[in-house]
């Protein structure tokens, strides 16, 4: 591990990352009018239909202040979980004619997948922190903690980025497996629901809940950045075996990613 | 020419695993474990070693399928071996095929520098050697423009005015010269030239025996996955091309009518030295019937010179007989040798052995005196004419 750090840093793979970025970013938006403007766009259109639906429309009973921009952290940071999962799957088999052809370190590839939908997180989060402050919402000190979560939530999209990156290689129904999962987790994930409605029905459930690290997650962002009143899982429990889970979900779950591609990774340029 | 090892190969062995039906899915993959794993395990590359020293021009050259590119793609380190290993001392760059990562979607100018960001330049370098690529390539006017408006020879161009500026220890080349038209190869030829005085190692793959003539400094032969031969790269070249014959070679007919239970005539090469190709020929005729032996060397299927023993020597039955052809007539190049058996009385075909024995003049053709035979220069000026 400590050789791979290393070799992150080394100047010569910093230069190819560097690059591969900026080929992702210049071709996503080629031909489009706007161009990067989308990548604003996109979180302001969905903060004014969010807006609409559960604003008049749908009018969800919860005692939370500031629901809308409440919602939109939830689904910015969602959005970039499917972004930065579904770029790093697609990573290696879709660059399998450089991977043939040269012999570079592939975690390159997987990184520059993640750090694309990183940088639409941050135009996204501009957005946000803008509606943050509209919306009259206090700033606390604990904010400060935000880029914390927002670590915890880049190193368990880049883990699992890099398993599906190696699954993909050989099986190629892990697309559609991914999409269905990150359908299932949707919901599993208090989003577009308030954790109280799962309080309400049961204790066990709602703990189960924010025990899975995206939800843990999107629960402490929301504390830190918007409202106190948010239920996260410090507050539902005190054992700290049970706090401590999803960052151990997350720490699990990087080591084995990493492994796995690293096992697997010897074989890709004739597998691809 | 150091003694410093530059790369060594050390009973390597590759093979890959061919599913007869690849399982892609997750469907097909149920099945196969259900039914047990299908596959074959084509071995492509069995138990080789060599070693290339630091400065080499070094070639690989073998026909298709026998396994060079796999063994490239293992110097490269793009594969890794199922045995054996693979050592190189030094920084490496390969060119399996020019312009790795070209977009077609971005211009010219970004693909210099994502081209050379895989070539191992960072943007610094690339921008302080970005005027020099675009002058050799000749583009000024294109740069700014989307590589998929690029004719494939410009394109080219610009992948291997990239190329040449890669500056390692070790460079890889594969069939770089199978693309392009002859100014093409000529800039390549004139690359290698560059390389081989820099004393850079290079190791070439490739079909062309006079580019591994010209630049070589050993080669080694490989087929069906083995070194059949490993040294200086005429012998080599040499070898390479006699295998190439053989392959083209027509195996004769079936259903054409079997003249050989009755007349039959063999022909085999004794010995080649320098000046001499010795060859013996075996022949069986009907009851003592009076026959005679012709042969015809040939080169490029023309032929050029034909013998036979006519009445000379007076056969019949069956027996052998041997000829000894002069070879410093000969111009280098590939030639080829058909022999017969006629039917002394009416001069009529009855056996024949077409084009099955092959020899090699070795030496690098004189450009100013091509053709197939030496003949003596006896020129003489006869006077300058007064108008």
């Amino acid at each position: 591990m400590i050789m791979n750090l290393k070799n992150i840093i080394n100047h010569r793979n910093r230069t190819l990352l560097r690059e591969l970025v900026a080929t992702d970013f210049k071709l996503r938006y080629q031909g489009s009018a706007l161009g990067y403007l989308w990548s604003l766009f996109r979180p302001l259109v969905l903060f004014g239909i969010l807006l609409a639906v559960f604003g008049f429309i749908l009018k969800i009973q919860s005692n939370i202040e500031h629901y809308p921009v409440y919602l939109l952290l939830g689904i910015v940071l969602w959005s970039f979980f499917v972004e930065a999962t579904n770029n790093g799957l697609q990573s290696i088999v879709s660059r399998g004619d450089l991977i043939r052809k040269i012999n570079f370190p592939k975690y390159i590839i997987v990184i520059s997948g993640t750090i694309s939908a990183l940088i639409n997180l941050g135009i996204s989060m501009v957005v946000v922190f803008i509606f943050v402050l509209m919306s009259g919402v206090e700033l606390r000190p604990i904010a400060l903690l935000f880029p914390l979560v927002i670590l915890e939530l880049y190193v368990l999209s880049l883990a699992l980025a890099f398993f599906l990156s190696a699954l993909y290689v050989r099986y190629r129904d892990i697309t559609y497996i991914w999409e269905l999962g990150l359908q299932a987790a949707f919901y599993a994930t208090p989003i577009l629901y308030p954790m109280s409605l799962v309080l309400d029905k049961s204790h066990l459930v709602a703990k189960l809940l924010l025990i899975s690290p995206m939800a843990q997650i999107v629960q402490d962002a929301r504390y830190v950045l918007i409202t106190p009143e948010t239920d996260t899982l410090l507050k539902l429990s005190h054992n700290w075996l049970v706090v401590l889970a999803p960052i151990a979900i997350v720490a699990i779950a990087t080591t084995g990613a990493a492994l796995y591609f690293r096992k697997n990774s010897k074989y890709f340029a004739e597998e691809v | 020419m150091s003694e410093k090892v530059a790369i060594s190969v050390q009973h390597v062995s590759k093979s890959f695993k061919l599913p007869h039906e690849k399982p892609t899915g997750l469907k097909q993959a149920i099945i196969h474990f259900r039914l047990g794993k299908k596959y074959e395990t084509q071995s492509v590359l069995k138990d080789i070693s060599f070693t290339i020293k630091q400065g080499e021009f070094f070639g690989i050259v073998g026909r298709n399928g026998s396994g060079k590119s796999t063994l490239l793609k293992l110097l490269a380190q793009i594969y890794s071996p199922n045995s054996g290993k693979v050592v190189v001392n030094g920084s490496l760059t390969p060119f399996i095929e020019l312009g790795v990562g070209f977009n077609a979607e971005l211009t010219g100018r970004e693909n210099v520098y994502l081209n050379g960001a895989l070539l191992g330049f960072d943007r610094k370098h690339t921008s302080a050697i970005y005027n020099d690529i675009v002058d050799f390539a000749g583009l000024h006017d294109f740069m700014d423009q989307k590589l998929k408006n690029y004719s494939s020879g410009m394109q080219v161009r610009l992948a291997f005015s990239i190329a040449i500026r890669a500056k390692s220890d070790i460079l890889l080349i594969d069939e770089v010269l199978a693309v392009g038209d002859a100014a093409f190869q000529q800039k390549c030829f004139k690359y290698f030239e560059k390389l081989k005085k820099s004393n850079t190692t290079v190791v070439l793959v490739t079909h062309d025996m006079s580019a591994v003539r010209r630049f070589c400094t050993r080669a080694i032969l490989i087929e069906g996955g083995k070194i059949i031969q490993e040294g200086s790269p005429s012998e080599v070249a040499s070898s390479y091309t006699v295998e190439n014959l053989e392959d083209t070679t027509e195996t004769p007919q079936a259903g054409q009518p079997k003249l050989e239970t009755m007349y039959k005539i063999t022909g085999t090469k004794l010995e080649q030295t320098k000046d001499k190709l010795a060859l013996e020929f075996n022949y069986k005729a009907k009851d003592g019937e009076p026959v005679y032996l012709g042969i015809s060397v040939l080169k490029d299927g023309l032929s050029i010179a034909e013998m036979n023993t006519s009445e000379l020597l007076k056969l019949n039955g069956s027996g052998s007989a041997s000829y000894v052809l002069e070879l410093p007539v000969f111009n280098p190049g590939v030639y080829e040798l058909s022999y017969a058996l006629f039917r002394l009385e009416n001069k009529e075909l009855i056996g024949a052995g077409d084009r099955t024995v092959k020899f090699i003049i070795e030496g690098l053709p004189d450009l100013t005196k091509s053709g197939a035979l030496k003949l003596s220069d006896n020129w003489k000026k006869v006077g300058p004419h007064e108008n």
